[in-house]
């Protein structure tokens, strides 16, 4: 399968492990993503005021991008558009959604971007790659897993962008359930924290670290304490929050023990033993070599 | 035909504008017209004995009276009609007052409107034949559905006044959610107690024929003729043989959670429902008893021990039918399933509990020890699934701010030491007594902080609740751990209430309750003849509002019933049976389903069919008609209002429904509003009874636009109708866009009677837009009726 | 913050303004406070997020020399739980959006240091700069 693929800029630079990883785990089920040509910055967030239709532009050209992949049989009528970082997924969809829902503004982009090709036709489908895991076979799933962690205590997070505002959400906002189910058909052990909906500040880390510090302990926090070793995400902005900021809550507090914080690929790659090359760790700020690499878990 | 017509002068409120004398000179000579009167006062005892005197006098058949509105005096001249010994259907009004004197100011133009409006009359009264208004008989049998306290409220008061009562329960026991409250607010009785009397007294009534454990599988027929199936689930445990001693429970080695208690504690799978049953009989759960599940010959201790031999592990269901006369609706509620919350945890943290769970606890508290511990310090979180879109339930379910303060209070007593908040959105107490009790809580220590609270965590270690919430008040973020959060849970329509609504096709409202017939006048009617509604299936309550409604339902119902007969109205849908070709087409056409097809031809249940008309534009023939409403005569008046039309004027036939619009044309009138005089009115029923055809008719005819008014699906007592005018509008405006004829000159609005503005503003808009087109041509509107006559019923197939 | 308030036509349109820009109703707001307690950055505000609807509601313009819309990081809870379906988020940005098209910019990038520049990833970034420059 062949099928569309947004990077975003995060994924290029600072989180270069997110889209390596994900990469090689695509593929090994058979997924190939195909780097839409002349992406652009989506905007990282999306627009909520109704008299700014001009930070909308920038999602519509991509979508137009799939389009044109479409028509040069780049991808075989695939219209879905898949991303990774959880802030151009919403960011997208969020726009995708205002369209549909309010064709004159559509029609006033398209007016103003005459020298695309093509005007957008709303046919593109904003998804995340959780959702393309949703619907591959759990047994598939199992088969690749060479690197089994049965003990290793896992906690998913979320964040607000894959679930918020509702209306775009992959899964139930308050009950979310697809990174769970994704946890359980890689066969390690799953732990809730209840803070995995919480946010961690966001982009509040530019103008004020400390509020990102007390946010981010406090979910750690309730992580390590129903028992998680390593907490996974989908949004690079809550893993540098959440990964980085633990430099800072140890100067707060001195007996707070380090927790990694993985992409979900990034712990995928490793159980399906895909090479260290697609691993990534070296991007990450807590190591999570030492957890994932204790003798007792890999022996089983 | 010798026909008496009498004008008006409403001592002067007609005659200062309308030149009477001219009227009457006018149409003395009409076809028909044997006798012409002129009163003063034509309601006044004098005017009402001339009609009398000079039907006799002048061997008259048919009546003209051209006055006032016929919604302000149409039955007083119908009744002095039949006391003549005419037929009171052989009589028409000529509204010369509300939508003539009192709206046109001008002299002439109100004069010869009003002669119009006469001739418009006397169109219609040629074609009036006697109608009859049927007299049925009706029994004395109700079928009241649920045996919660409205349920029983009902049955007690229709079975003391010695009506035959069955009243059927789908539970093993009657009581509903009272029978499991703990007290009731806010004078504090014991539950138990005040309901007890009334369970034994439903169980010993000699007229209230008590169906437990039973389901209703169909109802069929109408007002007096309603035949009901009830689907009697097996207890497998005789009830004539159980003497209740409980020797099966006590070996029963099945347990399960106790449904009764919320799930609190256990019962075993051969149980009573509760200790004070009503029947006091014990059932097996088929879903969890091992014989029942597994078969063969396993277990079956319970028939061991029984010493009446009343287990049958052989029982069926069986299927029940019998006829009653009217049906009561009494299907209660359910709580809100607080699992669709799961910011607040329910079903996941132990110390989460619903106010009903909590009622279990402190009501079994005093016989043992408790169902669960309650703590020191409970919270208790407000609108729980009520006024809450997130969760699709805006409305606010009355009862939970007064349960929570009773619940609290009682907690308090138990144990002052404990610290009890009640988060609160509104703190609504609006029943007698309620701020009374509201002020005790307080003065009780009760803290209610006004904030919701947005979720709840667990510690996963304690087991403590901690909520963050803010007080509104104080605008302080208030933050604690809770050893108990009580969730009040608010109230949604109950499953029972949707099968019933759809078995016996009742309205709902937006909130998912069953609609009632008119929320000022008709709160426990609905619009089904012989089918009320009572309690929480209308809405959330407290109980006295439910044991009123309950009460309500049972004097609605005997009012139909207690006369022994019953009198249909006699404006109904017939059939030409000359014409009716048996195609059933219009068999879906009706709402109410009233058209059956019966030897090949239709018929209509003149029980069931309320004289909509919404029927009569589905058959292809033009078969179906409307009685004192039929298709001749709405021609005629159509032909009279537009014969005297003059060159380049523009003439509106309005057809206006007779519950909103024409009251509402009435109303401008009173109110001394002006609007254009080249508008003629035709009253209907309703404006679903205009066909496409007629519509075309009209244009053919001459009319320059067509105004239709009909009530909103609110208040329209017809169910459909308005979707029915809209597919019928929708049609004609084709055609007419097809025929290059503007699609404007057709209009159709929902109105609302109050809203005088509305009308005037149609009216208005439509005169001035036809002032600015070309007139149509008399081969369009010929080509018009060509259409309505050869093409219109193929069109419609095919859209 | 003043404890008056003289109605007038300025509270009025500086209602119907928010309304405006953020496309909610204001005045729907039923002050429950499940806004303020889902909010996960209310401990670092200075008036809660239900207390900034209120004002905007009355039409006072005090709301925009609060700090709780700027530290507001749009999470869409108060969105997702509000009973009464406001977009909350929506108003916090309408209020963001009437000081920054005044051009008073919230951040410089002067006052961002050099290390975290080198590792704050670029969703960050910009994603800061739309929300706190015009």
């Amino acid at each position: 399968m062949k099928i569309p693929y947004y990077p975003g800029c995060t994924l290029k630079t600072k989180a270069k492990n997110f889209e390596i990883s994900s990469i090689a785990v695509a593929k090994s089920l058979g997924v190939e993503f195909v780097e839409i040509p002349r992406w652009n910055c989506c905007g990282a967030v999306p627009s909520l005021s109704s008299d700014d239709l001009i930070r909308h532009f920038a999602p519509i050209r991509n979508f137009i991008r799939v389009e044109e992949m479409n028509k040069a049989g780049i991808v075989d009528n695939e219209y879905r558009m898949v991303t990774l970082c959880a802030m151009c997924y919403n960011t997208l969809k969020m726009s995708n959604l205002r369209m549909r829902r309010n064709k004159e503004d559509l029609d006033k982009i398209n007016d103003v971007m005459y020298l695309e090709t093509e005007h957008y036709k709303q046919d593109v489908e904003v998804v995340h790659f959780l959702e393309i895991l949703k619907n591959i076979d759990a047994n598939k799933l199992k088969k690749n897993i060479k690197n089994p962690l049965p003990d290793l205590k896992v906690s998913p997070y979320y964040g607000c962008t894959l679930l918020r505002p509702k209306e775009i959400g992959i899964d139930d906002p308050e009950d979310p359930k697809i990174m769970e189910n994704l946890l359980t058909n890689l066969s390690v052990t799953l732990v809730n924290n209840p803070l995995k909906t919480r946010c961690c500040g966001s982009y509040q880390v530019v103008s004020d670290k400390d509020i990102i510090t007390s946010l981010g302990y406090d979910i750690l926090n309730n992580a390590k304490r129903a028992g998680a070793e390593v907490i996974v995400t989908s949004c690079p902005l809550c893993q540098f929050n959440l990964d980085r900021r633990q430099k800072d809550i140890i100067e707060l507090h001195h007996d707070f023990e380090p927790i990694p914080v993985l992409y979900f690929t990034q712990l995928m790659a490793f159980l399906f033993d895909l090479g260290e090359e697609t691993y990534g760790f070296e991007q990450n700020y807590i190591d999570p070599k030492k957890v994932l690499n204790r003798k007792e878990l890999v022996s089983n | 035909m010798r026909i008496g017509v009498y004008i008006c002068h409403c001592g002067g409120n007609i005659s200062d504008v309308v030149d009477v004398k001219k009227v009457a000179e006018s149409i003395k000579d009409n076809e028909g017209v044997t006798f012409v009167r002129d009163v003063e006062h034509m309601c006044s005892e004098e005017g009402q004995k001339y009609i009398i005197d000079d039907i006799k006098e002048h061997n008259l058949d048919h009546i003209v009276v051209a006055s006032c509105s016929p919604l302000f005096h149409e039955k007083t001249f119908m009744k002095t009609v039949e006391k003549a010994g005419l037929n009171a259907y052989n009589f028409e009004m000529a509204n010369i007052r509300e939508q003539c004197s009192w709206c046109h100011f001008s002299k002439g133009s109100a004069t010869s409107k009003a002669i119009d409006l006469v001739n418009m009359a006397l169109a219609k009264v040629r074609s009036d034949i006697p109608l009859e208004r049927q007299k049925l008989p009706i029994g004395r049998r109700v079928l009241v559905i649920g045996g919660g306290i409205t349920g029983i409220q009902a049955s007690l008061d229709l079975g003391d006044s010695g009506f035959e009562v069955y009243l059927v329960e789908k539970e093993p026991a009657i009581g509903g959610k009272m029978a499991k409250l703990s007290k009731t607010f806010p004078t504090e009785d014991c539950a138990t107690c005040i309901i007890g009397p009334k369970l034994a007294d439903c169980a010993e009534h000699p007229n209230i024929n008590l169906m437990t454990y039973s389901e209703i599988e169909s109802i069929t027929g109408y007002l007096g003729n309603f035949t009901v199936t009830v689907r009697k689930k097996p207890r497998y445990v005789d009830i004539d043989k159980c003497v209740a001693c409980g020797i099966c429970a006590d070996k029963c080695p099945v347990k399960v959670p106790d449904e009764f208690n919320e799930g609190l504690s256990l019962r075993k799978a051969i149980y009573v429902q509760n200790p004070v049953a009503v029947p006091r009989k014990y059932l097996i759960d088929e879903k969890n008893c091992k014989r029942l599940v597994q078969g063969g010959k396993i277990c079956g201790i319970c028939e061991k021990l029984c010493t009446q031999g009343a287990i049958n592990f052989e029982d069926k269901e069986e299927l029940i039918s019998f006829n009653v006369d009217t049906i009561i609706t009494a299907t209660g509620y359910e709580l809100f399933d607080p699992e669709k919350k799961p910011v607040y945890g329910f079903g996941k943290y132990s110390n989460v509990l619903t106010a009903l769970q909590l009622e279990r606890i402190i009501a079994t508290g005093s016989s043992g020890p408790p169902l669960k511990p309650i703590g020191k310090r409970v919270a208790f979180i407000q609108c729980v699934g009520s006024r809450d879109e997130q969760v699709d339930r805006e409305n606010c379910s009355r009862i939970c701010c007064m349960y929570a303060t009773k619940l609290a209070q009682l907690l308090k007593r138990l144990d002052p030491s404990r610290d009890i908040y009640i988060f609160y959105t509104d703190l609504r107490a609006y029943g007698k007594g309620f701020e009374e009790y509201y002020k005790r809580a307080q003065n009780a220590g009760i803290k209610y902080i006004r904030g919701r609270v947005a979720e709840i965590r667990e510690d996963s270690q304690s087991k403590k609740l901690h909520i963050l919430s803010e007080d509104t008040l104080s605008r302080k973020m208030i933050e604690g751990e809770f050893d108990l959060v009580v969730l009040s849970t608010g109230i949604v329509p109950s499953n029972g209430s949707e099968q019933i609504a759809d078995i016996l096709k009742l309205a709902r409202s937006a909130d998912g309750f069953l609609q009632e017939a008119h929320p000022k006048f008709r709160p426990v009617d609905t619009l089904i003849d012989g089918v009320f509604i009572a309690g929480c299936a209308q809405g959330p309550k407290d109980i006295p509002d439910s044991v009123a409604q309950g009460s309500a339902s049972a004097s609605r119902a005997m009012r139909l019933m207690n006369k022994g007969v019953f009198e249909i109205e006699p404006i109904i849908a017939f059939v030409h049976n000359d014409i009716c070709d048996g195609c059933g087409l219009c068999i879906n056409s009706c709402p109410l389903k009233a058209i059956s097809i019966e030897n090949g031809k239709a018929k209509i249940n003149e029980v069931i069919c309320k004289g909509c008309g919404m029927c009569i534009a589905d058959c292809p023939n033009d078969a179906l008609d409307l009685r004192y409403y039929t298709n001749k005569q709405l021609m005629e008046q159509i032909d009279e209002a537009l014969k005297t039309k003059k060159e380049g004027e523009t003439r509106i036939i309005v057809f206006a429904d007779n519950t909103c619009t024409y009251r509402l044309a009435d109303n401008i009138g009173t109110a001394r509003l002006s609007y254009p005089a080249e508008t003629r009115i035709i009253r209907v029923p309703s404006v679903s009874r205009i066909t496409p055809k007629l519509l075309l008719y009209a244009f053919k005819s001459g009319a320059d636009g067509i105004f239709m008014g009909e009530c909103d699906n609110r208040a329209s007592p017809y169910t459909g109708s308005v979707d029915k005018i809209k597919k019928n509008v929708s049609l004609v405006k084709e055609i007419l866009k097809k025929e290059g004829i503007s699609e404007e000159r057709l209009k159709f609005a929902e109105l609302l009677a109050s809203l005088l503005t509305d009308f005037y503003k149609h009216i208005t808009e439509l005169t001035k837009f036809l002032k600015k087109e070309e007139p149509i041509s008399i081969e369009k509107r010929e080509r018009l009726w060509e259409i309505a006559k050869n093409e219109l019923f193929s069109e419609r197939v095919e859209a | 913050m003043s404890n008056k308030l003289i109605l007038s036509d300025k509270n009025v349109e500086f209602t119907e303004k928010v309304n405006e820009i953020s496309g909610e109703v204001v005045t729907l707001c039923e002050q429950c406070g499940t806004c303020s307690g889902s909010c996960p950055l209310v401990a670092e505000m200075d008036i809660t997020p239900s207390n900034m609807m209120r004002l905007v509601e009355l039409g006072d313009e005090e709301v925009l020399d609060t700090k709780t819309f700027w530290v507001c990081a749009s999470c869409f809870t108060c969105t997702t739980r509000c009973p009464r379906g406001i977009d909350i988020a929506k108003v916090g940005e309408a209020l963001r959006q009437i000081k920054l098209r005044k051009a008073i910019d919230r951040i410089d990038i002067k006052n961002i240091a050099e290390e975290d520049r080198k590792i704050l990833p670029q969703v960050a970034i910009v994603a800061a700069f739309r929300k706190f420059t015009g």
